[in-house]
């Protein structure tokens, strides 16, 4: 154990130029996309899985990593986290997850992940290679990016960026809360009348927005002499073209229902994140094909009244509707953390999700979601070897992820916590 | 009446029915083993666990095979089931307390029950150095507040150090310096309040005592006035209220343990305590507690150097550890997190299981009571349809004291009663709507409405 350590970490957590080729042999493989191989063997090359299958011949060079009685799965994928932009959330100087104003387009995830944040190394170890991380605040957030975990640029990390342009579809907000917050002035309301005037001001400036860039977007290719470059007009030309899927935030029936509207009219390729009372609407979601960026599993029930499971069961029922899910942990965050999102996974399994659907909610559908369906998300040949080995079932939170591969290259487990479990365990 | 309701509440909260026995199933006694077996249920207690218990007549059976039955789960820290959490105005709030606030109604206790819990430490917030009084209780929903208080649990009181008592003396520049701020807004003005604050409570303790010497001497005395703030410090003293401490840093815990020997009092158990693993040995000589999360950190700056094994090191070293939720959410699921103690610093299942039954229930100084599947003890008991330990696991029955407050199947049988109940509700309502709308001016109506929409309007 102590030698295999040593050696992954002379490999170093990060790549250097040029992976081996390794073969992986012996291990149970589990594709996701197709049955599992008993005895199984997965070849990496140039970063790649070059093949997969039972008893794979060992080419010329390649190392040989037995792992007999261990699984093989590829690595997760979380659907939408803050990490690399937040590193103690209540650090102002240490989040860059909002900007000021409401219509951002402009700006990019990518550019202000730090690629040595210690949640990257701490969110690896339970099994996740790749995560969206998206801006957030106003209406018009900002651009997601998809990224490997592991990299020592953004350069190395991105495997779509932009992933998506992420909008926090306008609501009502009243002000609310129990340990602080209250519910404001007396008179509520006065309050609720506040807060949907806000919120139809908010829908006009939405709607402006869009028209605007589809002006410019005329303007553009008209070509004329007085046309000027405009940065967040710019942005949108990729989401107008039907390039580039906008992740709309919406929680309520009401909230998803307009979204849903707005999507259709501005001929928007949408994606629905969070959306906590969708299976209110799944038929619409279902023939609309919008896939759905789950809320966390663990929560409480949005409504009092609602069953105590809700939260769990939810999943399953939009699975059976027939919409694509994708488990998110929304971490970091106290409750959410991004190394729990095979549990998140999990949970929805005891109350009615198939097992098997789970698996790929945390895989293959997010992959397909993010516009990666043919790099990422389950062991077939062609795809990044993002892989994971484990002594068993991945979503099981006493399952150990032993060794993980991310494009093709070992990559070190060791981190932050387990740094100072070692050292204080000495004291 | 008060003799009568005095009668009540000698009485145990028991439903006097026919005994029960949880057949056939695996049985986590956690202090007694594992076991394939049955337990038998009389007047509210365990009265056998055992591969093979008597059935008695009349008896009713509850067919388990293939399910697994563990102690109700403990909750260390939670705020549940109560009207409000923080007084805040004050850095010493211990006149307060959640006896005072109960709310048998939140939906949280019978949420938390589907999720295996039986008992639960109800905290104040973490406003001020020294806060409210806790209350111990069971999570009997459809009881009154009197009916879910832990009969006979020892009292508490809610210590806190660190960021979020220092937050209200500190809101940017200010430091304590501008005017209206609630001192302390360092670590160090944390422990001063501490300090002076027992310092004053052994000046009203020795009050209190030369009084009584008066007395005993049959001389004439006035009796000091009391005082409710420091009432609950001098049982604190007396070892006579327990001290959970909200901390996390290293510093502040060995700060919290310092200024307790100086008084000549213990900490119960330090809460949250993320950094315990740094000095787990010292936690361990002071005889104190430690109740912390599974896994949460980076919150804040005070939790950046969190660990999940966090747990797993303060067991090795000797330390009494329970896994807590503080948060409604996370208590539904405390058997996983306990689990995750096995994946971080490998403890065995029976130590996992113990972090959240058997261990909270001695630091609340329950155990004679709950915390485990023993003869003897109140029959509070999760029944789970795979292992508890295992992510897809799901309760499906919870008893406390012999009576079953939580059944899967009753529940998913009651959906659509309460459905369509609901729906007969809002139905009523839009009629009714319908109907006010028709006659302008009445209440509810736009015109009434228009009223209150000016700011401060209804005031």
């Amino acid at each position: 154990m102590r030698i295999c350590l040593a050696f992954l970490l002379a490999l170093g957590g990060l790549r250097a130029a040029g992976p081996e080729t390794i073969l992986l042999r012996g291990a149970t493989v589990h594709p996701v996309t197709g049955p599992d191989i008993a005895d199984g063997s997965v070849l990496l090359r140039d970063g790649k899985i070059a093949e997969v299958g039972a008893h794979l011949a060992v080419p010329k060079g390649a190392r040989v990593i037995e792992l007999k009685g261990l699984h093989v799965y590829p690595g997760m994928i979380d659907s939408s986290t803050e990490i690399g932009l937040s590193e103690i959330g209540a650090v102002r100087e240490m989040n860059d997850v909002s900007d000021i104003g409401l219509f951002k387009p402009q700006l990019r995830a990518a550019t202000a992940v730090n690629p040595a944040s210690e949640h990257i190394p701490v969110t690896r170890a339970n099994g996740i290679t790749s995560v969206i991380t998206s801006p957030g605040g106003g209406i018009v957030a900002g651009q997601s990016v998809l990224m490997h975990l592991s990299g020592w640029t953004m350069e190395d990390m991105a495997v779509r960026s932009p992933a998506a342009m992420r909008l926090e579809f306008p609501r009502i907000q009243t002000p609310g809360g129990r340990f602080g917050g209250g519910e404001g002035p007396p008179g509520r309301t006065s309050a609720y009348a506040d807060a949907k005037k806000r919120y139809e001001q908010q829908m006009r400036d939405l709607n402006d927005f869009m028209e605007s860039a589809r002006r410019y977007q005329q303007a553009k290719s008209a070509g004329g002499p007085d046309f000027e470059t405009d940065l967040k007009m710019e942005a949108m030309l990729p989401v107008l073209e039907g390039k580039l899927p906008m992740l709309i935030r919406a929680e309520k029936e009401k909230v998803i229902k307009e979204a849903i509207a707005f999507a259709d009219k501005q001929k928007v390729h949408m994606i629905l994140e969070r959306g906590t009372e969708g299976w209110k609407v799944a038929a619409e979601l279902k023939s609309h094909n919008i896939p759905v960026v789950l809320p966390p599993s663990y929560r409480l029930p949005d409504a009092e009244d609602d069953p105590y499971d809700k939260p769990f069961s939810v999943p399953g029922e939009l699975s059976k509707a027939g919409v694509t899910i994708a488990f998110a942990s929304f971490g970091p965050g106290s409750e959410n953390n991004p190394r729990n999102l095979p549990y998140e996974a999990a949970v929805a399994v005891g109350f009615g999700l198939p097992r098997e659907e789970a698996l790929k909610a945390v895989t293959i559908y997010p992959a397909r979601i993010w516009g990666a369906g043919d790099e990422l998300g389950s062991i077939e040949k062609g795809k990044w070897a993002d892989l994971i080995v484990t002594d068993g079932d991945p979503l099981e939170t006493r399952t150990q992820i032993k060794q993980m591969f991310i494009k093709g290259a070992p990559v070190d487990l060791e981190n932050k916590h387990h740094r100072l479990y070692e050292k204080y365990l000495a004291r | 009446m008060k003799r009568a309701a005095l009668f009540l509440m000698a009485l145990p909260l028991v439903a006097a029915g026919p005994p029960i026995v949880i057949r056939n199933a695996t049985v986590l006694t956690v202090t007694k083993g594992t076991f394939q077996g049955s337990i038998l249920i009389r007047d509210g207690k365990i009265v056998e666990a055992g591969e093979k218990v008597m059935v008695p007549e009349g008896a009713r059976v509850i067919e388990a095979a293939g399910q697994y039955v563990m102690p109700g789960i403990i909750d260390c820290h939670s705020h549940i089931a109560a009207d409000s959490i923080n007084e805040g105005a004050v850095a010493v709030s211990s006149m307060v307390g959640i006896e005072d606030v109960i709310n048998p109604d939140d939906p949280d206790i019978y949420r938390a029950l589907a999720g295996g819990v039986t008992t639960a430490n109800v905290l104040h917030g973490s406003a001020n150095p020294i806060g409210g009084k806790c209350q111990v209780m069971k999570m009997r929903w459809g009881k009154d507040a009197q009916g879910l208080i832990f009969e006979g649990a020892m009292p508490g009181i809610k210590f806190a150090l660190g960021e979020n008592v220092k937050r209200s003396g500190s809101p940017g520049n200010g430091f304590g310096a501008t005017p209206g701020l609630r001192y302390p807004a360092s670590r160090m003005g944390v422990e001063d309040v501490i300090r002076e604050a027992f310092t004053e409570a052994r000046a009203y303790q020795k009050e209190w005592r030369d009084y009584q010497a008066k007395l005993d001497r049959h001389e004439q005395a006035i009796p000091p006035r009391r005082d409710l703030k420091l009432e609950p410090l001098v049982e604190v003293l007396e070892g006579k209220r327990y001290v959970h401490a909200h901390c996390y840093r290293a510093d502040e815990i060995l700060m919290l343990l310092k200024v307790a020997d100086d008084f000549g009092f213990k900490i119960r158990t330090l809460q949250h305590v993320l950094e315990g693993y740094k000095v787990a040995r010292e936690i361990a000589e002071h005889g104190t507690g430690a109740s912390t999360f599974s896994d949460w950190w980076a919150y804040k700056a005070e939790a950046y150097d969190a660990i999940p094994y966090n747990a797993a090191i303060m067991v090795r070293k000797g330390v009494l550890v329970s896994l807590n939720s503080d948060s409604a959410e996370l208590m539904r699921h405390l058997n996983t997190e306990a689990a995750k103690a096995m994946k971080y610093g490998g403890l065995n299942e029976t130590e996992a299981l113990s972090l959240v039954t058997i261990n909270p229930a001695k630091q609340l100084s329950i155990e004679n009571r709950v915390g485990s599947i023993e003869p003897g003890k109140d029959a509070d008991l999760a029944i789970f349809d795979k292992h508890p330990l295992s992510n897809y696991a799901k309760v499906e029955k919870v008893f406390i004291d012999g009576e079953l407050y939580f059944d899967r199947e009753k529940d998913m049988e009651e959906r659509p009663v309460k459905e369509a109940k609901k729906k007969a509700l809002i139905d009523k309502e839009k009629a009714q709507e319908k109907k006010d709308r028709r006659r302008p001016g009445q209440e509810g109506a736009p015109a009434a409405d228009k009223k209150t929409e000016e700011p401060g309007g209804g005031q």
